[in-house]
């Protein structure tokens, strides 16, 4: 007896309990293999799944066995000139040549345990325990999401928000108060008819009893025909969409673009600020970026143009900083918004140029912003632009961060300390 | 015998067909006397087949990290091409449930109904071991209870703290089967009925072993102290922990007990690998024959399975690339067939090895070997001069005293014993895995538990070893020490934890 079974249409991912097991107990080593791999990435594919890969050592599982040596006997097939007595050279290193050792379940090689995870994975090991500093409820309104929730009841509905308990009420209570004067009728009807029972009988009496008898039947005829439930109980529970409250953030990219800035510094820029863009993308949905990049003239693009345009020029660091300036006065008032400023440059400025951005910077900037981030990719040494850079953020310790970033595999590791999340600090 | 239609041409498969050819082979299998469990087929796409392989086979299983790793591995060396999944797998549970995977073609699909359905399936219910050690009947039930257990002591406990127990429970699951003592069968009823009484009179008896509350003067002491606890060495490791460890709470108890249970059923499995799998490979060899005589598969049919099944039982040499040990299918089957070969037409040979059964019926002499036999005894009674010939088997010494490795056998007249005995050998798992029992407990002193390892042929014990005394140290909660033994004499003690420097000094 025999009975086939299609089961292709049952869920697939029973495993997907166990799988998400094993990546929480090897989390440490995940998020190495993950910022192993950011640094190897070019910019277009930072934003992909990953192999991870795991010494095999790390993951085993252990068993009681055997270690090499003793007396070890094994049967093999395929024997061709051997015959019995002959001596063979023990064969080096272990398990190769499928001759000698032992019965060792440990001889399987060093391999690494290598697996996939998918992009979201990875961007999720890649930007944990990051947020932006110091972000606060500024106002609450025209954040897209809303959520329902219950605000009283309403006559008329779907069936599926019927309130029972309210209805029910209202059905009984409907029911009281139109039997009301009936009810009282049939109880003084009673209280005469058991005060007629009481005397001797005459036919007055009985005449008077028969017809309370005849008045209570349709009375209570008229008390039955009162509707249990009427459309008018109904009641519904009301639901009204409340918006849910979340802050409002906007976050410059400036970026310097000038001639001083060699192709693989500015390469190193963009996957800075591609990060950063990954990282604002997935963790704040409601989130303005602006960019802005800056030669001698600083210029508002897209994103399109930010990340792949070639422009060049000299360079007049404070054109952006007035720039960002006019635009957080133009459209993104500090009462409402959450502002973030990224700078990311060679350190290279015009003479001159970096004290007016320290002016800029004290004044119309620091005063506004939540956090200011700045980045200088440079091997050499720092110029006036750090120095004076410096100079602010001994002024404001907690809202202004810079660090130096030498070659590509420093970008993540800088990322991840401009970003980390801290503990909670009074702003 | 009048040629019939074949049932099918295509290689595609439809359910109609399914239920066809499942009809057809199970009325071969009736003629040739295969008493089975009745079938449960399920088709399931190949990502099911891999769920279904990282929880070693089974349809549910409790969640545990080291599946998840299967699963991953598996999906990992599946989908870069490195491996093609395994056509079919068949559950030891009545019903018999057999998967077969929605990609195969109408040939592979046969042969895996001819394999699982009616091989592994009556191999199931015949084999003296799977009939005294597993309940076929019961074991979906009793891993479903597993699973519900275990999932409500990850919310009572934390997720991590259940993990950790699993995790010393599986490294010693090799350690917690009962070898000669039959088990009592499982059933999730009664393990949940029983679960509430037991839990406590378990905390009791622990509780009775450890007072500590001296009884009398000291006369009395040192015969005390020369009683050894256990009183006989206990081999069964996790059955030990669970009765004896001091500290483990009564869930603790439980959830080493549910992983010993299901080491239990898939013991005789162990020890029966290659007839097994050799049992399956004869039937469906010689049911898909018999459909071909009775003209329901067309040549192509049998040209299909032909290449496939020679693929399956191929054995490559020693000195081969693909070499990875003696491929148990191969023995298996070539054995089964020789079995029968030496039933129907027996050489002078074979008369002299096996008077007992050349000549007889083949068809009882194989049910025989089947029901009454496991990998280790079958080999020594049934393993034939003419197979040790065909496979040119030969035999290797490695003593680590000598410089070369010896040749000490072939497949000749002086060498046909040996060989046989030695491989024969290779398939006890006694001699397999390292022997080592629980030899004392320190009772009135520090608790300190004491393994002993006994050598078997001077084999030390492996590089994990420390690794394991931490599981068992985490499980017994005081000092764990072991000892390996050669003869008498202990060659080398491990201890957990450490001895402080000190001490060793």
């Amino acid at each position: 007896m025999s009975y086939i079974i299609d089961r292709r249409l049952n869920g697939k991912n029973k495993s997907s309990v166990n799988r998400q097991r094993f990546l929480r107990r090897y989390r440490k080593h995940i998020r190495r293999a993950v910022s192993e791999s950011v640094k190897q990435r070019s910019i277009t594919d930072l934003d992909s799944g990953s192999e991870i890969t795991i010494p095999k050592g790390d993951i085993s599982e252990p068993v009681f066995h055997h270690g090499p040596g003793g007396v070890n006997t094994r049967i093999l097939p395929g024997n061709k000139e051997f015959v019995p007595g002959d001596q063979i050279q023990r064969p080096q290193g272990g398990g190769g040549g499928g001759s000698g050792s032992g019965a060792s379940d440990s001889g399987e090689g060093m391999d690494d345990f290598t697996f996939q995870i998918n992009r979201d994975e990875f961007l999720e090991y890649l930007f944990e325990d990051l947020e932006l500093p110091h972000m606060v409820k500024k106002q609450l309104h025209d954040s897209g999401d809303y959520k329902l929730t219950q605000a009283g009841f309403t006559n008329e509905g779907t069936p599926e928000r019927l309130n029972i308990i309210r209805s029910l009420r209202s059905a009984h209570a409907r029911r009281i108060a139109l039997s009301g004067s009936t009810r009282r009728t049939i109880r003084l009807l009673k209280a005469e008819q058991q005060q007629l029972i009481e005397q001797p009988e005459t036919d007055e009496r009985n005449q008077r009893l028969a017809e309370i008898e005849q008045e209570l039947k349709t009375l209570k005829g008229k008390l039955s025909k009162l509707p249990f439930l009427d459309t008018f109980d109904l009641k519904y529970n009301n639901l009204i969409r409340t918006p849910i409250p979340s802050s409002k953030a906007v976050m410059f990219c400036v970026m310097d673009v000038s001639g001083s800035m060699t192709q693989s510094v500015k390469d190193i820029a963009k996957r800075f600020f591609l990060l950063l863009y990954l990282f604002l993308k997935r963790a704040y949905k409601q989130i303005d970026v602006v960019f802005i990049r800056h030669h001698t003239q600083a210029k508002e693009v897209d994103e399109e143009e930010f990340f792949y345009s070639r422009e060049t020029g000299g360079t007049i660091v404070s054109s952006a900083i007035a720039m960002t300036a006019d635009v957080i006065a133009d459209r993104y008032p500090p009462s409402q918004w959450n502002i973030y400023v990224a700078q990311a440059s060679d350190g290279d400025n015009w003479d001159g140029d970096s004290a007016t951005c320290r002016e800029l910077l004290v004044n119309r900037i620091m005063p506004l912003v939540q956090y200011y981030s700045y980045v200088e990719i440079t091997t050499g040494e720092h110029q006036n632009l750090w120095y004076e850079y410096e100079k602010i953020r001994s002024e404001f310790p907690d809202f202004f961060a810079m660090e130096n970033i030498e070659s590509a595999a420093d970008i993540y590791p800088v990322f991840r300390e401009l970003f980390a999340r801290r503990e909670e600090q009074g702003v | 015998m009048k040629r019939k239609q074949p049932i099918s041409t295509g290689s595609e498969w439809t359910f109609e067909l399914l239920e066809r050819y499942d009809s057809e082979i199970a009325k071969s299998a009736q003629k040739f006397g295969l008493d089975t469990y009745p079938n449960q087929i399920e088709v399931i796409s190949s990502e099911q087949m891999m769920d279904a392989y990282s929880s070693v086979g089974m349809p549910l299983n409790y969640h545990h990290w080291s599946f998840g790793k299967q699963f991953v591995s598996t999906q990992q060396n599946y989908q870069r091409g490195h491996m093609g999944l395994a056509y079919e797998i068949v559950i030891n549970s009545s019903p018999c449930i057999a998967y077969l995977m929605e990609e195969n073609t109408m040939t592979m699909q046969a042969l895996v109904i001819a394999h699982a359905c009616y091989g592994h399936n009556s191999f199931f219910k015949g084999n003296y071991l799977f009939q005294t050690w597993t309940n076929a009947s019961a074991i979906i039930d009793y891993l479903l209870f597993a699973k519900h257990y275990i999932a409500k002591c990850e919310e009572r406990h934390g997720i991590e703290e259940v993990e950790k127990l699993l995790d010393s429970c599986h490294a010693l699951m090799n350690y917690g089967v009962n070898r000669y003592k039959r088990p009592s069968p499982i059933s999730a009823e009664e393990e949940k009925k029983r679960q509430e009484t037991r839990t406590e009179i378990l905390q009791q008896q622990v509780n009775e072993l450890w007072d500590t509350i001296p009884k009398s003067a000291d006369a009395d002491d040192t015969v005390e102290r020369q009683k050894r606890f256990p009183a006989e060495p206990e081999e069964n490791l996790l059955y030990f922990l669970e009765k004896n460890a001091p500290l483990l709470e009564p869930w603790q108890r439980e959830v080493i007990r549910i992983v010993r249970k299901v080491a239990q059923y898939f013991y005789p499995q162990k020890q029966t690998q290659v007839m097994n799998e050799g049992w399956a490979c004869f039937w469906h060899y010689t049911l898909l024959h018999d459909l071909y005589d009775q003209g329901l598969v067309t040549d192509g049919f049998m040209m299909e399975f032909l290449h496939s099944h020679s693929s399956v039982v191929y054995q490559p040499p020693f000195d081969s690339p693909y070499f990875s040990g003696i491929n148990p299918y191969t023995l298996g089957y070539h054995m089964m067939q020789d079995l029968r070969r030496i039933c129907e037409k027996p050489s002078d040979e074979d008369r002299e090895w096996f008077p007992e059964i050349a000549g007889s019926d083949w068809q009882e002499t194989l049910q025989d070997a089947m029901n009454n036999y496991k990998d280790e005894s079958f080999i020594q009674q049934f393993l034939s001069p003419n197979m040790m010939r065909e496979l040119h088997l030969f035999s290797i010494v490695d003593d680590e005293r000598e410089k070369n490795l010896l040749v000490s056998a072939i497949h000749n007249e002086s060498g046909f014993i040996e060989i046989r005995r030695s491989l024969a050998e290779q398939y006890n798992l006694g001699s397999r895995e390292p022997n080592i029992q629980v030899w004392d407990v320190n009772v009135r002193g520090d608790r300190a538990l004491t393994l002993r390892h006994f050598q078997h042929n001077n084999k030390p014990l492996g590089d994990s070893t420390d690794e394991m005394l931490k599981h068992v140290h985490r499980l017994w909660g005081f000092d764990v020490h072991l000892e390996s033994l050669r003869g008498d004499e202990v060659m080398k003690t491990y201890h957990c934890p450490p001895p402080a420097p000190s001490d060793a000094a």
